[in-house]
């Protein structure tokens, strides 16, 4: 190959013209890293310390390993119950609680939770009564804790379209000079809907802190992430929208409560969204109604015992000698003790009262809601007449 | 007192609105800078500011959605959605949360929010510009459905429905946005839940809403030379629902015509005749009778006359209420009529 006066001179440092810098990469900062955040190994041993995602304090892991097993115990529970026929259905959470743990976790009291109908243990690891949060699967009615109090929506089942209250309730508080952040769950087929995207937009459009947590669980139902999706992964879908992104490993307790801290400060520095995907694995079918032999195989849920998060963040306290077995077993209690309340306290048929159902369909019922009223009470009346 | 349009009115109660409560956010498709594409938010961008009144991302599940958020968090959200068909992609947000966030929450959560729904034809408009919706918003438990049809109504039922605790789809007759009328604002006419007696008579009753009110009016003035003498309710609120006005209207007249612009079959007109003769039946000399527009997709704009009702076809149908005390032919088979 010979080299020609010209491309000698364009080489040679001496005569070439002062390059313009190159304009910065807008997207750059918005992609997610390619390998999902980890920073505790499956077996509960610590990777390198890294600077984007410091370790969260040793108190703090702890504690998200107390809420992890009562909520587990908790989930159990409500399985349970379902078969006894005390609850109409329920989505469990086991497997994934160390996203369910660590998307409360990351939040102030007074930061609001937008939760699907999966997140009941999330819910309880807010404090939120059990009692109150299976209210909607016991069925007597359908929220049955304060949302306004405990700053969490009711449990949404059409799916994602909280993505987009939480962008309106998050800019409210910011326009009324409040520093609230909003925590969206949602699941990976959620993401497939046209209000994750309206959400995730309109969020970034009005730099609304939310953080938008995908817990990908890899089915939605029976249908794999193969169907919802072509992209390289969920996180990717922020840089559309302008968002900042990040997956995590969502069994590794350590890196998830790490990932959101940072993406809980980021939104509340004002900088708007951020969206973290999660890698996680549901254990259970989609609910008790559901027959997950039709569309995976035992071998692929056995694997995914390996990476229990549980024991993953259980090793790693043993280790750092802030967990011993004593503290196990008396956390092991408190599960216990938790889930034989629930478990009382649910064996107990509710009171349900026929003319509730016409409060609060509006502040003031209408003329023919008030007609409609009586028609029942007078129908009650005749019954209790009958009965006696 | 002075002459004003409808479309005026609106934007003046809007802007009283803004002004008596802080809390109050305008905001859509192109109502910021270009004040909305019927004008309704003119001004008020410049005049409140952009905080105040402000575009959104073109996505209407999106700013009805957005609307919920913001209500939680105490503010008053008004939302314009620009024409009643572009309305559809909202309609979970609507159905599902804006209409039921109350009910789930046992009243802990409300969402007073005002959903402005420019709807019905009679402008010229091409395909999806001319939907008459009201029905799908009506047969939600939870909202609220309003429709005015004079200057005065559309000032007052939209400041009650920014003020109202629960959430308002507020219907604005495209047709009448420019139609002008003698008023004095701020006017304040009947509450929620009130119809009004837009012209009295004896004969019988003409019930309307919305765009067919002034259709009504024409029709009981055209009838006069028929010799009836015609008395037109003008029902406003849909939800809350009046029936002890209508009812004893057409108690007097004994006899009634339910005029809607929207699509007949299943429309709020069909729930209006039933409740009329549920509750009138001894007093009804004929039965209640519809003129709705027909049961096709909204025809393309040089069909549209065809569709809507007409003068003529009120009148035709005041003609069937049995003045002879004869069964109406129209319904009549072989069957009946041996």
């Amino acid at each position: 190959m010979t080299t020609t006066p010209q491309a000698a001179r364009r080489a040679s440092p001496r005569t070439r013209r002062p390059a313009t810098p190159a304009a910065p990469d807008p997207a750059a900062g918005l992609l997610p890293q390619t390998d999902p955040v980890r920073l505790l190994n499956p077996d509960g041993t610590l990777l390198p310390a890294r600077a984007d995602y410091p370790e969260p304090p040793v108190e703090t892991l702890r504690e998200m390993y107390r809420r992890m097993v009562v909520g587990r115990r908790f989930d159990a529970q409500a399985t349970a119950l379902t078969k006894q026929g005390r609850l109409a259905v329920y989505p469990s959470s086991r497997g994934q609680e160390a996203c369910q743990v660590g998307g409360v976790l990351a939040l102030r009291d007074d930061d609001w939770v937008f939760p699907t109908y999966r997140e009941s243990m999330a819910l309880t690891a807010r404090g939120i009564d059990p009692v109150e949060v299976l209210t909607l699967l016991r069925g007597d009615w359908h929220c049955g804790y304060d949302p306004a109090q405990r700053r969490t929506a009711p449990q949404c089942t059409p799916l994602a379209t909280q993505c987009v209250h939480a962008a309106g309730l998050a800019y409210g508080e910011s326009y009324q000079g409040r520093d609230t952040v909003a925590l969206v769950y949602i699941g990976d087929g959620a993401t497939s809907e046209g209000d994750f995207h309206e959400g995730v937009n309109f969020a970034a459009v009005f730099k609304a802190p939310v953080v938008y947590f995908v817990q990908n669980n890899r089915y939605a139902i029976s249908v794999p992430l193969s169907r919802q999706t072509a992209a390289p992964s969920l996180a990717h879908k922020g840089v559309g929208y302008g968002v900042p992104s990040e997956q995590v490993d969502g069994n590794d307790p350590m890196a998830v409560l790490a990932v959101l801290n940072r993406a809980v400060a980021y939104a509340r520095a004002g900088k708007g969204p951020f969206l973290v995907e999660a890698h996680t694995y549901r254990m259970e079918p989609h609910t008790n109604a559901d027959d997950q032999t039709r569309y995976r195989d035992a071998e692929e849920v056995e694997a995914w015992r390996d990476r229990d998060p549980l024991v993953r963040l259980e090793t790693y306290l043993r280790g750092r000698d802030v967990l011993d077995d004593a503290a196990v077993a008396e956390i092991a209690e408190q599960a216990e003790t938790y889930a034989a309340q629930l478990r009382e306290r649910m064996n107990t048929q509710p009171t349900v009262d026929p003319l509730s159902l016409f409060d609060h369909v509006y502040a003031e019922p209408t003329a023919q809601l008030v007609e409609q009223r009586e028609q029942v009470r007078a129908e009650l009346a005749a019954a209790a007449e009958g009965d006696a | 007192m002075a002459t004003m349009t409808m479309a005026k009115a609106l934007n003046a109660a809007l802007a009283d609105a803004m002004l008596d409560d802080e809390r109050v956010l305008v905001f859509g498709e192109d109502v910021g800078q270009l004040g909305g594409v019927f004008r309704i938010t003119d001004g008020l961008q410049a005049r409140f500011g952009d905080k105040r009144c402000f575009d959104t991302p073109l996505a209407e599940a999106g700013i009805v959605g957005f609307a919920v958020g913001l209500a939680m968090s105490g503010l008053r959200p008004v939302v314009e959605m620009q024409f009643d068909a572009f309305a559809y992609p909202a309609f979970e947000q609507i159905a599902s949360h804006v209409a039921k966030l109350r009910n789930r929450t046992r009243g802990a959560l409300s969402v007073p929010m005002v959903i402005r729904v420019p709807y019905a034809g009679g402008i010229g408009g091409v395909e999806h510009h001319c939907d008459s919706s009201e029905a799908y918003y009506a047969h939600t438990p939870g909202l609220k459905v309003v429709t005015p049809a004079t200057v005065d109504d559309a000032y007052s039922l939209l400041r009650e429905a920014i003020d109202d605790p629960d959430p308002v789809v507020f219907m604005e007759p495209k047709k009448l946005y420019f139609a002008a009328a003698e008023t004095a604002l701020p006017a304040r006419t009947e509450p929620f839940g009130r119809a009004v007696v837009r012209r009295s008579g004896r004969d019988a009753t003409l019930i309307a809403y919305g765009p067919a009110v002034p259709v009504a009016l024409e029709a009981a003035e055209a009838a006069r030379e028929e010799g009836w003498d015609l008395e037109v309710v003008d029902v406003r609120t849909i939800v809350p629902f009046d029936d002890a006005t209508i009812a004893a209207s057409v108690r007097r007249t004994g006899r009634c015509v339910v005029v809607q612009e929207a699509q007949g079959f299943a429309g709020v007109g069909a729930e209006i005749a039933a409740r009329v003769q549920e509750r009138c039946f001894h007093a009804l000399h004929a039965p209640v009778l519809r003129v709705a527009g027909l049961d096709i997709p909204y025809p393309a704009p040089m069909l549209e006359h065809t569709h809507l009702p007409s003068v003529d076809r009120v009148l035709d149908a005041v003609a069937r209420l049995q003045w002879d005390d004869q069964p109406d032919r129209r319904w009549l088979t072989e069957d009946s009529a041996a």
